[in-house]
């Protein structure tokens, strides 16, 4: 198991923990100490948290721990963003916020306070689908479609990554812009699992919108 | 919604449709496997369930019913194609609905891969009838011979004088008419969309976010329960402490609640929430203490060796016994003896399980990503004694299915919680309840051995050693499971003249269910693994062995294939190749895998090849995209994952150590389709099974190694 996977699996866990200073949280993932013998004693903390989603500015008074998930889905009703493993392990739940992609199950809804928040709902509408939509449409870029509003958002925020010059792991330079090769592509798309395996129809759809693009 | 009614009017009006329109359905008596086509019109007094599959209102609209589940696997696209091929409608203007939960559908398990195999006949036949019944009333109108008459696009056309008339004008008529016995199929040659790369329906609703799954199901004043269940899976609750759990803001009751799997109770406590978030911080606030007694705590490596054992001491109950097979070992010039062992496996669906229901007035209603809605009925039905019809199962999408999804435990336990609780709830699980609480497919281990003389085997026995699914179901104990050969070719039978296959009883408290491709997902790697090193003690080809082996016209034209697409016959040195072929629900796939020396250590995989044959089939692209998941399933459970147990829990609870193959593990996968004449076969799950043996016998043509236990690495193999 990859060691700096396990810190990951822990940062919602601790944020959570931080916000309301139940520290003891923090460590049950890292010492195997069993979840159900540790006790919270969680004060009600609500706060008021103001965003745009899709172009709707949306204010929300809600508990201070709700993830950006939850608040999309449970009290926002943008149930497009999905819930696969709640860890940031999976990216069913990729979601852009201010035109960069994060997993928003990762992430507390009081921390975007003033963000735009982009979800699939917003990305285009039936008639007029973003380019990357269209595209998974051609290409059958799916299967049973529960991961596919995070695979989408991820494409689309991947191609804008390479627009803008940020290389990845396998980037043949840090100083040259990257090019959207096969493997690039494929590197960046990384974090979003499909277990239906569907990628090879991924690729084409994102292959087809970075050479309209290019 | 009570859709057990049979009257025309009720059924009208349940259906939320007013007006006339032509309706037809199927009539399946039990086990019988052509249905009866009924006009629903004229069928008050059948006394029968009706079920609607094509309904075409007075604008022409077509309606169709999907008794199946949709998964990913394509029921979605594969029913409304096969009914607008015949119905002469284009796909992109036929709705689609899902059925609720019932046996007037026939069987609904969306499992074994059965949809169009087990269907596609019946509803061929029904589209047809609807399209003969909507020609026979536009003959009738025009007063001309109905021969004179044929459908195309939503019309019916008179040929001589080119008249035409919208399928919507027709159905006043149509559906006055006596469904015809007779209707004259098309032939496949004159298919215009059934064997067409059609898109599918369903793919802007999941591209844009507007698909349904289970957990996107809301009602108003529905509630959050998220329950700890034992960790040792058969274990009780023998007393829990609540008290941190209750302060969590949000957190409305908790109970105890026992889920049944079958027959067997598994404990826990449920956390009734306001929100997701609040019902898993109260799971995560309870102290339960568990009664784990009457029941061993396994560990992995316990469960392997008792196989281990259990093979070498016990010949196990007999399959499937032919020839002289020890004889035939004592004689044989070169005797192989070896032993495979596979893995237990997790679902690991995209999408959790869940499940919404709502219990009041001596009725539950249920939504969820449900595989087989009718053996929900069945068992929330016989559990909590409420008649079929006041029990109502509704499919979503289900993001992910692979077997998991067709059992009733968790539907079971939502409709048990919301009638304690007294309101909708929606039973959430968490990644790690998914991960840890099974059922999981059993891992298994296999002996086989076997002798070559002359070039071809001369002796071949297998025994298998691992938990049989079909215990669930009550099959007897004293009987070999019968799925102990799934997976073998049938043709090889004929040729190996001394053949032994038993099975060896082997029992743990895991609970244990079907998994994508069931007991092929195993079997296939012993056997094909094992074909494999019987082809190299006689010093053959493996291409060769198997052809010799398989004395079968439409198996030698698949493997024909498979040898000119992989390039078999032009292997160059320094690459590894490995073939296999295995058979699953009535269609077989052979596989060759690619494999060279990874510069980093280990060994790649750099190409992959598909060949099915599938007989009569829908959709290319349906079929190539399904045998190309399940690959990419086949190579994860055979590199990446296995569900391991240490004192009777399972270890692995997420993504970050039960790894998944992701987009940069994929090699390149090509698929093709054999083209016969044949019934149609099985699509979702019979391109796994044949991946692992022929990657490790590539790797073996690489290297020399013999991978006979999974999962392995491929980097340090």
């Amino acid at each position: 198991m990859d060691e700096s996977n396990e810190s990951t699996i822990t940062r919602r866990e601790m944020i959570a923990a931080t916000t309301t200073a139940v520290t003891a949280l923090a460590f049950s993932g890292m010492t195997g100490v069993q979840a159900t013998s540790i006790q919270h004693t969680v004060p009600l903390s609500l706060a008021q948290v103001s965003f745009t989603v899709n172009g709707r500015a949306q204010s929300l008074n809600m508990d201070t721990r709700t993830t950006l998930l939850d608040a999309l889905r449970e009290h926002l009703q943008f149930t497009g963003t999905k819930k696969g493993c709640d860890h940031g392990q999976c990216g069913a739940c990729t979601v852009l916020v201010n035109g960069r992609r994060i997993n928003s199950c990762l992430s507390l809804a009081l921390q975007h306070q003033g963000d735009t928040i982009t979800t699939i709902e917003g990305l285009g509408t039936p008639d007029k689908l973003h380019p990357m939509q269209a595209a998974f449409v051609k290409h059958d870029g799916y299967q049973c479609g529960y991961c596919t509003p995070g695979q989408i958002c991820s494409a689309v925020a991947v191609l804008n990554e390479i627009k803008a010059g940020i290389p990845s792991h396998v980037s043949a330079s840090l100083l040259e812009k990257p090019v959207a090769t096969n493997m690039e592509l494929r590197e960046r798309m990384s974090g979003n699992i499909c277990r239906c395996g569907a990628y090879s129809n991924i690729a084409e759809a994102m292959s087809e919108v970075a050479q309209k693009q290019a | 919604m009570d859709t057990q009614s049979v009257s025309r009017r009720n059924f009208l009006k349940v259906s939320g449709l007013t007006g006339v329109m032509l309706s037809l359905g199927l009539y399946l008596p039990t086990h019988a496997e052509e249905a009866e086509i009924i006009n629903t019109a004229g069928a008050a007094d059948l006394g029968t369930d009706l079920n609607a599959w094509i309904r075409i209102d007075a604008l022409g609209k077509v309606t169709i019913t999907d008794h199946r589940a949709e998964m990913g696997q394509g029921s979605y696209q594969a029913v409304p194609q096969i009914i607008a091929e015949e119905l002469e409608v284009p796909l992109n203007e036929v709705a689609i609905v899902f059925a609720q939960g019932n046996r007037k559908y026939g069987s609904q398990i969306t499992g074994g891969s059965s949809t169009v195999r087990g269907s596609y006949k019946n509803l061929l036949k029904l589209s047809a009838t609807a399209r003969q019944m909507l020609i026979q009333a536009a003959a009738n109108q025009w007063a001309v011979p109905v021969t004179d008459c044929y459908a195309e696009a939503g019309h019916v056309i008179h040929k001589p004088s080119g008249k035409k008339a919208n399928y919507g004008t027709l159905v006043a008529d149509a559906a006055k008419l006596e469904p015809p016995k007779d209707v004259v199929l098309k032939k496949r040659a004159d298919y215009t969309q059934i064997g067409k790369p059609l898109h599918r329906p369903d793919t802007p609703l999941k591209t844009n976010g507007t698909a349904g799954f289970g957990l996107d199901k809301t009602l108003p004043g529905m509630l959050y329960a998220a329950v700890e269940r034992n960790p040792r899976l058969r274990g009780k609750v023998k007393s829990f402490d609540d008290t941190a759990a209750r302060k969590v803001p949000g957190v409305k009751q908790i109970l105890k609640v026992k889920m049944l799997v079958h027959s067997t109770p598994r404990e826990g406590v449920a956390v009734i929430a306001e929100s997701t978030w609040a019902a898993l911080q109260g799971k995560k606030a309870l102290k339960v203490t568990w009664d784990d007694s009457g029941f061993e705590h396994l560990s992995s490596e316990e469960i392997y060796k008792r196989q281990h054992e259990a093979l070498q001491t016990n010949e196990g109950l007999s399959l499937k016994q032919q020839g002289d097979v020890a004889d035939a070992l004592a004689k044989g010039s070169k005797k192989l003896d070896v032993v495979y062992q596979t893995p237990y496996q997790s679902h690991s669906c995209m999408e959790p399980l869940n499940c919404t229901a709502y219990y009041q007035a001596s009725k539950v209603e249920i939504w969820g990503p449900i595989q087989a809605p009718d053996m929900v009925q069945d068992f929330i039905s016989k559990e909590m004694k409420l008649p079929r019809e006041k029990v109502i199962v509704n499919m979503t999408f289900l993001g992910g299915g692979f077997g998991r999804k067709a059992f009733t435990d968790y539907p079971y336990e939502a409709a048990v919680i919301s009638k304690a609780v007294g309101a909708p709830i929606q039973v959430v699980w968490t990644r790690e309840d998914d991960s840890t609480q099974g059922p999981f497919r059993p891992g298994i281990s296999y002996r086989c051995e076997g002798a070559v003389a002359d070039g071809k085997i001369s002796a071949f026995k297998l025994r298998m050693a691992g938990q049989n699914l079909g215990h669930w179901m009550g099959a007897p104990k004293d009987k070999p499971n019968n799925s102990t050969n799934e997976g073998f070719l049938k043709p090889y039978t004929e040729s190996i003249k001394n053949l032994s296959i038993a099975d060896v009883p082997f029992e743990t408290p895991i609970p244990v269910l079907w998994w994508r491709s069931v007991y092929a997902s195993t079997n296939g790697f012993a056997y094909e693994s094992f074909m494999d090193e019987l082809a190299h003690e006689a010093r053959k080809d493996p291409m060769t062995f198997r052809r010799e082996h398989l004395p079968d016209e439409r198996v030698q034209k698949q493997l024909d294939k498979l040898a000119e697409v992989s390039g078999w016959n032009s292997r160059k040195p320094g690459e590894g190749y490995g073939m296999a072929i295995t058979e699953c629900f009535s269609s077989t796939v052979g596989q060759v895998v690619k494999v060279s020396k990874n510069p980093n250590g280990g060994v790649k995989i750099d190409h992959v090849w598909a060949v099915m044959d599938c007989g009569w089939y829908v959709n290319p692209d349906t079929v190539k995209a399904q045998v190309e998941g399940s690959i990419v399933m086949a190579l994860g459970a055979a590199t990446q994952h296995e569900v391991t147990f240490k004192d009777g829990m399972a270890v692995d609870k997420n993504f970050y150590s039960y790894l998944m193959p992701r987009i940069t593990d994929i090699p390149p996968i090509d698929v093709f389709i054999m083209e016969n004449d044949a019934d149609a076969g099985g699509v979702g799950e019979p391109g796994l099974p044949a991946f692992s043996p022929a990657l490790t016998n590539a790797i073996f043509d690489l290297t020399g190694k013999r991978v006979r236990k999974l999962p392995f690495s491929l980097a340090t193999v």
